[in-house]
């Protein structure tokens, strides 16, 4: 058996396996503390929304930390995961008994959907410069939003019935079902999330997006963020590679809707679960965690998530304060002055150390 | 006559998303950002206009001053604060910074002002026109509302080619640097276009809210980006691309209203941003830009 030397890994490898470490130490610290009863059913329920949570953070980090591109309707990526998702169960309940299996098969076709619409959006948008995407995406996210509020599915004996904007038009018979139902959306879904279902896409997002920028079609998303013209000259094909890394991400957030939607009994498509806010709210993890630091992003999503419901006073100006974070982090991060204070008092740091070392 | 109707109110709202838009496209020509806050701005605007003539039973007129220069002063206020530090940084940083102003203004507005609607009054006191034995009817607000917008594009259009300012604009937005160098100054030309941009947005929130009478702190979300449409649309740079632009987006969406849904007239605007950005990315009247490595 070849023996593993710690020191003789990759410092980069170190650094994932750390993240995966951090993720599966939470996990069953997590589950001892309910096994214990040391966990009070309030914090309990915010165990699925932080897993979703994160993994939308690691999808939207994938596009704003390696790509360098803006999107700000991730949420509406959620919004088709959580719809196709919840849809394949309800179509697949009477089928397929086993839960898992059902999970596993509305997990694909909810990731498979998000990353078909990323694709289509990226098509115009990717070959384009400048900030398109971030309008595009935004415009996405309400389009979708508008679209499924006048959608009617249903089914009974003489087979699928489907309407836009008038529910009414469908006359179902007794035993007929409604699979969407406009704006009231997909309602009895059947509980198949879990702490445990979420940490495991958690770890198989991290496993996608960290085998993704390490490899060669990582290296040139990254190569056409730090210089496109550059990339384009050593023949890296900037439309596709940007579209891939732009899917993928789509994807993930697509993973995080199903996972979300089936920890509701009704999904709809509301601003307060799929809208504006929800997008800049993964905005700020992502932000606050660090561009291109996925493991960041996973902490800012849970601390930001714990923190409103420990200092429940701070709830009324949580979104102001999400808006000064990520005012305060860009200039602190890019302004030229705060580059230049933060390297002045970095040297006055290490001088200090140094005399105190001598 | 229904058509003709429709096609009247899709000029008039053509003409608010054209005003909006015009602060959308200056501030892109020249600072080269999408100034996000843009929408929100407006929603101030509306707000100072609302309280100022509600609460202290204002005439229109003066309130509507007031909420320019409340408005004007904000733009100057945001570019300084959070867009003026990150001139030369990374444009995802600008954007990001953007986004957390126009959040910023909206979550502001909601703790300042509240959640509930609030049911703007018209500024317009014109009687409605009627024309055709009383077939048509072109209500004063949209009368207003088209002479305002061919006013100020009348009115931007000489200040940029006439003035030393407006010149002084259209060389900071061709050459940063070499606008400096002979002697523009670029920092003040920035924020003059944001004066003006913002300003403008409290004459566009004030028409658009007498039109659709409904006042929240999202009110200038939704009109921003479909002005920011209308910029891409008729090209975004270009002023007369923004009055087309604008005023073809307003068309489209009350003609989609009326014709084909009401429920799906948003999408069919964004519909049109994904069309124009796939057939012709530079818009009606936009350049292409040639990069130089």
């Amino acid at each position: 058996m070849a023996k593993i030397n710690i020191k003789s890994i990759k410092k980069q490898t170190r650094d994932h396996l750390l993240t995966f470490a951090m993720v599966i130490v939470v996990y069953v610290v997590v589950q001892l503390l309910i096994t214990a009863g040391q966990m009070s059913s309030l914090m309990q329920g915010l165990l699925v929304p932080m897993c979703t949570y994160s993994i939308v953070a690691i999808g939207l980090n994938l596009c704003v930390g390696y790509l360098g591109e803006l999107s700000i309707g991730h949420a509406g990526f959620m919004c088709v995961g959580a719809f196709s998702g919840a849809f394949c169960t309800k179509l697949l309940e009477s089928v397929i008994t086993n839960k898992i299996l059902l999970f596993a098969v509305a997990l694909l076709v909810g990731t498979a959907m998000a990353a078909f619409f990323g694709f289509l959006i990226g098509i115009p948008v990717l070959r384009l410069r400048g900030d398109y995407l971030a309008i595009v995406t935004l415009a996405f996210g309400e389009i979708i939003k508008n679209i499924i509020n006048v959608l009617y599915i249903a089914k009974d004996v003489d087979g699928f019935h489907f309407a836009i904007s008038n529910g009414n038009e469908i006359k179902l018979s007794d035993e007929g079902t409604w699979l969407i139902n406009g704006a009231k959306g997909i309602t009895k879904i059947p509980h198949l999330s879990s702490f445990t279902a979420g940490v495991i896409l958690i770890l198989i997002s991290l496993f996608v997006v960290y085998n993704l920028v390490n490899s060669r079609s990582g290296r040139a998303i990254m190569a056409i963020r730090d210089n496109r013209i550059a990339a384009e000259s050593v023949g890296i094909n900037i439309t596709k590679f940007k579209l891939m890394a732009f899917t993928i991400s789509a994807a993930i957030a697509g993973a995080g809707g199903v996972l979300y939607a089936h920890n509701l009994s009704t999904v709809t498509a509301t601003p307060a679960n799929f809208g504006y806010n929800m997008s800049i709210m993964i905005l700020v993890f992502v932000v606050l965690g660090g561009m291109g630091n996925f493991r960041g992003s996973i902490l800012a999503a849970v601390l930001l998530t714990l923190l409103p419901e420990v200092l429940r006073g701070l709830s009324d100006y949580r979104m102001l304060i999400y808006s000064i974070v990520l005012i305060a982090m860009m200039l602190f991060n890019w302004a030229p002055k705060c580059i230049e204070w933060r390297q002045k008092l970095m040297a006055g740091f290490k001088k200090n150390t140094e005399k105190g070392a001598a | 006559m229904n058509f003709l109707s429709y096609l009247i109110n899709g000029i008039s709202l053509g003409s608010v998303y054209a005003i909006i838009a015009l602060g959308y496209t200056m501030v892109y020509g020249i600072a080269k950002m999408l100034n996000f806050a843009h929408g929100d701005v407006i929603m101030v605007g509306c707000y100072v206009t609302f309280l100022s003539m509600s609460r202290m039973g204002w005439h229109p007129l003066p309130a509507v001053l007031l909420s320019m220069i409340v408005c004007t002063v904000l733009g100057v206020v945001i570019e300084k604060i959070a867009y003026k530090p990150l001139r030369r940084a990374i444009p995802l940083a600008v954007l990001i910074t953007a986004i957390g102003v126009s959040y910023f203004l909206q979550n502001a507005a909601l703790l300042l002002f509240g959640a509930d609607t609030k049911s703007f009054t018209s500024v317009v006191t014109l009687p409605a026109l009627k024309l055709a034995g009383g077939a048509l009817t072109i209500s004063g607000t949209t009368i207003v509302t088209v002479v305002v917008c061919i006013v100020i594009m009348v009115g931007l259009s000489l200040f940029i080619k006439k003035t030393k300012a407006g010149q002084a604009m259209l060389a900071v937005s061709e050459d940063k640097d070499a606008a400096q160098l002979m002697g523009v100054n670029v920092n003040a030309t920035i924020s003059l276009t944001f004066a003006i941009g913002s300003g403008l947005a409290a004459i566009a929130g004030v028409l658009f809210c007498s039109a659709y009478p409904t006042l929240t702190p999202y009110t200038g979300s939704m009109p921003g980006i479909k002005a920011f449409t209308a910029a891409v649309f008729g090209g975004i740079g270009s002023i007369p691309g923004a009055l087309i632009g604008g005023i073809l987006l307003g068309v489209i969406e009350i003609l989609g209203r009326a014709y084909i849904s009401s429920q799906l007239s948003d999408a069919i605007v964004f519909a049109v941003l994904i069309i124009v950005l796939l057939v012709k990315p530079t818009g009606i009247l936009g350049k292409k830009m040639q990069e130089k490595v």
